[in-house]
């Protein structure tokens, strides 16, 4: 086996020691340790990516030494790892960008807890994305909801504690329906490893037995998934939740842990359900339609928010919203239309929170936009990433945002019954996007007369200023060289279908 | 459709169960009623698995004699999910009796509604 083959299993296990080891530690060291850990697991899994990609395909790491069916095991595609890869740089990013602001307020002494939960945030999600056993992925489902809980938690205001029990709750109900679908599917097959549940589950599904429970069973894994990621109907934590996270929190939840739970699905529809199954069962056409409300009603709640982290967190809403209306047009296409869109509202999603911290860290420390005016030029590089990261929202060409709605309206085209409605809705959605984005650009660029804020030069914040140009040129990597990325989610997919049974 | 309802009637109790639970954690106001109700639910898919890994006549899965036979014995598996259900449930029910008692301090009540409201009048 080549050395390189471990390595999936390294960057798990490292994020894992980090936040042991975070949790003895003064936050200062903390903070280096935690810092230093995910830059090397970038690295890693860039290695990983540039390796499985020469190779094309996929291989398996056992964990332990009972072999399959009973072993537990992960699996590396060409998809995971370049999954692994993208969201360790997001959040090697986020990280940098908020990193002397993230334990300010309340928190005290107690600075190292919350890089512990940084910490399991990022192994949770490899964990996530590697695994091929389904009990796993659902244990690593509840940790990943305890750290995300205790990032918000850890800021300890009342309106973070709230925030928090909401978030709680409404995952709770989402792992509740997981785990008792994950139960029934292990008393009808048998299985806990993915390639064996799909050929047990495709074998019963043909002859006709338990022909009325594998469609009760797909249904809990989608309506828990989607719980847990925020689709319409259950959206009702992400603005408070987003709005009262740390500056690195926000943009961690937002663009990736709520990504984490979406990936996990596209690797069930691909790896457990079996694709021609989940097509022609009508649950995508349900997602197909929260998807498109969750686009209006998202945007227009952006539009009546006064408060410039509360209308990026609303239109996190509309957002989820495109994707799952992209998984819900039953296509190819559309699955990597929905993947591509995960990637690239990860990388704007995440500039945009980072960039409104810092325009409200420089109007002295206040949210709403009547405070906000100006701040554009008090603090430069927050100005231009705003503006950057709303641009990209509202799909101009050249960011990556256009090529995500260019790619959903031309994946609507393949299924003619959804084509005028996705386009339609995409239409109005771009539209309220300009409208909300576009004044909240103008506001942050309204000159005001009696300056009386802190003013943030060209000097100063260097951290900061590195993590949005960071994510600017993400954003236009995404935006130009969307070909090359979108024929590397293909291949992945692809590969994701035909797990070896070794 | 129907007639096996009476053998397995153990499912339709968890499943009853799970409904019961699943219900009192979405729609109660009361804090601490929605954790029981939680707990009813994880439960409900505890009695599931038990009830489902165990074949009546068989043993629990440690060789004696030397009957090495499959038929002898049941499914260990089962067993080790619901161990492994039941910390997570533990640790997600201790973060959530963490939490009230946060609240519980801050707005002296758990009514869920009336602490959304008191936070929103503050307006942090």
């Amino acid at each position: 086996m080549e050395f390189y083959k471990n390595f999936p299993f390294f960057t798990i296990v490292l994020a894992m020691a980090a936040s042991m080891i975070s949790g003895v530690l003064k936050g200062k060291y903390a903070k280096i340790i935690t810092i230093t850990v995910s830059g090397i697991i970038v690295v890693l899994s860039g290695y990983v990516f540039m390796e499985t990609r020469a190779a094309n395909e996929s291989f398996i790491y056992l964990l332990g030494h009972s072999s399959a069916p009973w072993g537990n095991e992960l699996r590396v595609g060409v998809l995971e790892a370049f999954t692994a890869f993208s969201f360790s740089i997001i959040f090697f990013i986020s990280l940098l960008g908020g990193l002397d602001w993230n334990g300010q307020k309340g928190s005290g002494k107690k600075q190292n807890y919350m890089y512990i939960m940084f910490d399991l945030v990022l192994a949770s999600m490899l964990v996530l994305i590697y695994t091929n056993d389904m009990f796993t992925a659902y244990v690593f489902i509840e940790i990943n909801t305890i750290a995300a809980c205790g990032l918000v938690a850890s800021r300890q205001k009342g309106g973070a504690l709230v925030a928090t029990t909401k978030y709680l709750i409404m995952s709770l109900l989402g792992s509740g329906l997981f785990l008792i679908g994950l139960s029934l599917l292990y008393t009808i097959t048998g299985q806990l490893l993915m390639p064996y549940l799909k050929q047990t589950l495709m074998e019963e599904f043909f002859s006709g037995a338990y022909i009325q429970i594998i469609p009760i069973i797909i249904g809990l894994f989608t309506i828990g998934l989607t719980m847990k990621s925020g689709l319409f109907p259950f959206y009702s934590w992400i603005p408070d939740l987003y709005s009262s996270a740390s500056p690195s929190g926000s943009a961690m939840l937002s663009g990736l842990v709520s990504k984490a739970y979406i990936f996990l699905l596209i690797k069930l529809i691909y790896q457990v359900i079996g694709v021609e199954i989940w097509f022609a069962s009508r649950i995508t056409t349900i997602l197909f339609i929260f998807g498109l409300i969750a686009m209006i009603f998202g945007s227009v709640m952006a539009l009546i928010q006064k408060d410039i982290k509360r209308m990026v967190a609303y239109s996190s809403v509309a957002q989820i919203g495109y994707i799952y209306m992209g998984i819900g047009l039953a296509t190819e296409f559309g699955i990597y239309a929905a993947l591509f869109h995960v990637f690239s509202h990860g990388v704007s999603k995440a500039l945009l929170f980072i960039a409104a911290d810092g325009l409200s860290r420089s109007s002295d420390g206040s949210r709403q936009f009547d405070h906000l005016k100006g701040s554009g030029y008090r603090n430069i590089a927050a100005g231009i990433g705003f503006s950057i990261g709303s641009l990209s929202m509202i799909g101009i060409p050249l960011f990556a945002g256009f090529i995500s709605k260019l790619n959903f309206a031309e994946a609507s085209l393949q299924t003619p019954s959804k084509t005028v409605v996705t386009l339609i809705v995409l239409a109005i959605s771009t539209l309220l996007n300009a409208v909300y984005f576009l004044r909240a650009v103008i506001v942050i660029y309204t000159p005001v007369s009696n300056d009386m804020t802190r003013t943030i030069g060209w000097r100063g914040e260097v951290k900061f200023k590195v993590a949005i140009a960071a994510f600017v040129a993400l954003n236009f990597i995404l935006g130009i060289a969307s070909r090359p990325i979108m024929d590397i989610i293909a291949e992945g997919v692809s590969i994701l279908g035909t797990s070896p049974i070794v | 459709m129907g007639q096996n309802i009476w053998i397995n009637y153990m499912v339709g109790a968890a499943a009853f169960l799970f409904g019961i639970g699943f219900t009192m954690l979405l729609l109660h106001r009361n804090l601490l009623k929605k954790i029981v109700g939680f707990n009813i639910m994880d439960t409900a898919v505890y009695l599931l698995l038990a009830t489902q890994g165990y074949v009546s006549g068989r043993k629990a899965p440690i060789i004696v004699d030397g009957v090495t036979s499959m038929d002898a014995y049941i499914n260990p598996v089962p067993g080790g999910l619901v161990l492994t259900g039941i910390v997570v449930s533990v640790s997600l029910s201790a973060i959530l009796l963490a939490l009230t008692v946060r609240l519980y301090q801050k707005y002296h009540t758990l009514d869920m509604d009336e602490i959304a409201r008191q936070c929103k009048k503050e307006g942090d």
